[in-house]
């Protein structure tokens, strides 16, 4: 199960990506846009960190969000509020929807993360207009979110596989638009980060799982009531 | 592709501090990224708010003041302003008559102005919004964003803003907005990319010797490339491109407008032959407007943008304005 701490180290692990991947995501962004996303997505993540991180003087709230839904939805809150763009209002309301769909639940099951981020995905292709072949960050999101069932490794591989596949479609949203052909033969910036925000999510559940079973081994070595107590002393 | 500049990530707050300085008339909030009219809210009348990327300047910010808009909203360069700036503008600049926004139709400006506007509703703020959309380089609608907004902001912008400021309601300022929109077509040509400060170097490959046609304003290649023409040649081809899609009985406006990086020199130059090309295709002249008024940084290019017009229509641009970047009878 996920709680609201794996969540908020998610999003630390994307905003990391982000920003060792942002001159990456601008340089993609050249040719079929502004030259732009990734120095974009980095003042928004970084601020959705500091915001989780309460250090921000003008927080949008003040308490630290202690659910799944909670966290994510004050991150696209705070993407919102940072970013600008199209990716500012599309993330925003990915995080956002996904973390409404997730309720008030204090854990959830990685199937019901998949259901919360088909309602974001969907959001998102209904506030942009878009479908998945547009050559937009749907081309890695879609994919991934149906991968997701299977395992988070599963995702994160269909997130990347999306966004590479968006090479040699043509762009019919979004500023990459209106180059028509000429859109033809790059890979969509937007499906980039989409995929980065997967593989992070498969890297955080591996990073996790790969503690767990560290606890495991220490609570098996002692071989006692100690051991059971670390074993529920999870965070 | 050197700058005047100390670091990219301070380039808008650096520039709002400037403005605030240079323009006490105006008040310049840097840390909240709204530029406002100093005596808004005006009592009864009906507040004028636009917003964009910067890196367009004098657009919008410096079209802020009496007769033209009430508020702007800077986002980063070429990036949408964010949903708070637009709800901040709105309030401060609202007298209980509404809010017209002037949305130029790009996806990111769209989506913020919409976010933005059923904020300030949840606030009692009454929000109309008319979206420019003039760029006739963007042909296949169906299968793109759809056409972008250019030049004919600022015409949108002037003659709304003195709609406004002569006391009209809302909807009648929606309404000359929209009628100013569906009234202009623009076309643009680039000779160089323009170089953002996050990157620091041209955002697209434009060898010498080559132009492109139909660009935008965000130093995205154009529609087509080709070897490099003459200022007339540019002329008829850019004026054409607008009179096919406008086909204009009525005067027009003028607008040649340089894209940042071209001299007002070659910029009059290149009027002359517009005015030439209009004058073959039997199209009045009402008025023209000449310089670098909705720019793409440090582009070398220009765009045409003709606006067909009333006597009303004409009547509004020929009132007084008073703004840094446009200012007569007043």
């Amino acid at each position: 199960m996920l709680d609201a701490a794996f969540f908020r180290r998610w999003l630390a692990a994307a905003a990391a990506a982000v920003d060792r991947e942002a001159d990456r995501l601008t340089e993609l962004d050249s040719p079929i846009g502004d030259a732009d996303h990734g120095s974009n997505l980095r003042r928004g993540f970084t601020a959705v960190v500091a915001t989780l991180e309460s250090t921000l003087e003008n927080t949008l709230e003040k308490e630290p969000p202690d659910t799944p839904g909670a966290v994510l939805s004050l991150a696209g809150r705070q993407l919102i509020s940072t970013v600008g763009g199209a990716s500012g209002p599309l993330y925003g309301t990915l995080l956002r929807r996904t973390g409404r769909a997730l309720g008030d639940a204090p854990r959830v099951a990685r199937g019901d993360l998949a259901d919360a981020l088909r309602a974001g995905a969907d959001a998102v292709a209904q506030l942009g207009g878009a479908a998945p072949g547009d050559k937009t960050m749907l081309d890695a999101l879609v994919p991934a979110v149906d991968a997701l069932p299977s395992s988070f490794a599963a995702a994160a591989e269909a997130a990347v596989q999306g966004a590479l596949a968006t090479v040699p479609l043509q762009a019919r949203k979004g500023r990459a638009s209106y180059l028509g052909e000429r859109s033809i033969g790059h890979q969509d910036p937007g499906a980039a980060s989409s995929a980065l925000l997967f593989e992070t999510l498969a890297e955080t559940a591996e990073t996790e799982r790969a503690e767990r079973a560290e606890r495991t081994e220490a609570a098996e070595g002692a071989e006692g009531t100690e051991g059971v107590a670390g074993r529920g002393g999870h965070e | 592709m050197e700058m005047l500049i100390n670091v990219a990530e301070t380039v808008v707050a650096d520039a709002l501090r400037g403005m605030a300085a240079a323009h006490p008339e105006l008040i310049v909030d840097v840390e909240n990224r709204v530029i406002v009219r100093a005596d808004a809210p005006v009592a009864g009348k009906v507040g004028l708010v636009s917003g964009g990327g910067s890196g367009h300047e004098p657009l919008h910010g410096g079209f802020v003041g009496p007769g033209m808009l009430s508020a702007a909203c800077p986002g980063e360069v070429f990036t949408s302003p964010v949903p708070d700036q637009m709800v901040r503008a709105a309030a401060a600049v609202d007298s209980g008559a509404g809010v017209l926004f002037v949305v130029k139709n790009y996806t990111g400006d769209v989506l913020n102005f919409d976010m933005a506007a059923d904020l300030a509703e949840d606030e009692g703020i009454q929000v109309a919004k008319v979206l420019v959309n003039d760029d006739v380089a963007v042909t296949d609608s169906l299968y793109t964003a759809g056409r972008r907004g250019t030049g004919a902001t600022l015409f949108v912008e002037k003659l709304a803003g003195a709609a406004a400021e002569a006391g009209m309601p809302l909807e009648r300022v929606e309404s000359i907005a929209r009628r100013v929109n569906e009234n202009s077509r623009s076309f643009g040509v680039a000779l160089s990319a323009c170089s953002t400060p996050a990157k620091g170097s041209p955002t697209f490959d434009l060898p010498a010797g080559e132009l492109e046609l139909g660009v935008g304003i965000h130093g995205e290649p154009g529609r087509e490339r080709r070897a490099m023409m003459t200022s007339r040649e540019i002329a008829d081809f850019a004026v054409d491109a607008v009179l096919d899609d406008l086909n204009p009985r009525d005067p027009v406006l003028v607008l040649v407008n340089g894209m940042g990086g071209t001299p007002l020199l070659e910029l009059y130059g290149f009027n002359a032959e517009v005015q030439r090309v209009l004058g073959e295709r039997g199209v009045a002249v009402a008025r023209t407007l000449v310089g670098n008024y909705v720019t793409s940084l440090d582009m070398a290019g220009a765009s045409v943008t003709l606006c067909r017009v009333d006597e009303e229509l004409l009547g509004l641009w020929d009132a007084p304005v008073r703004t840094p970047g446009l200012r007569w009878g007043m």
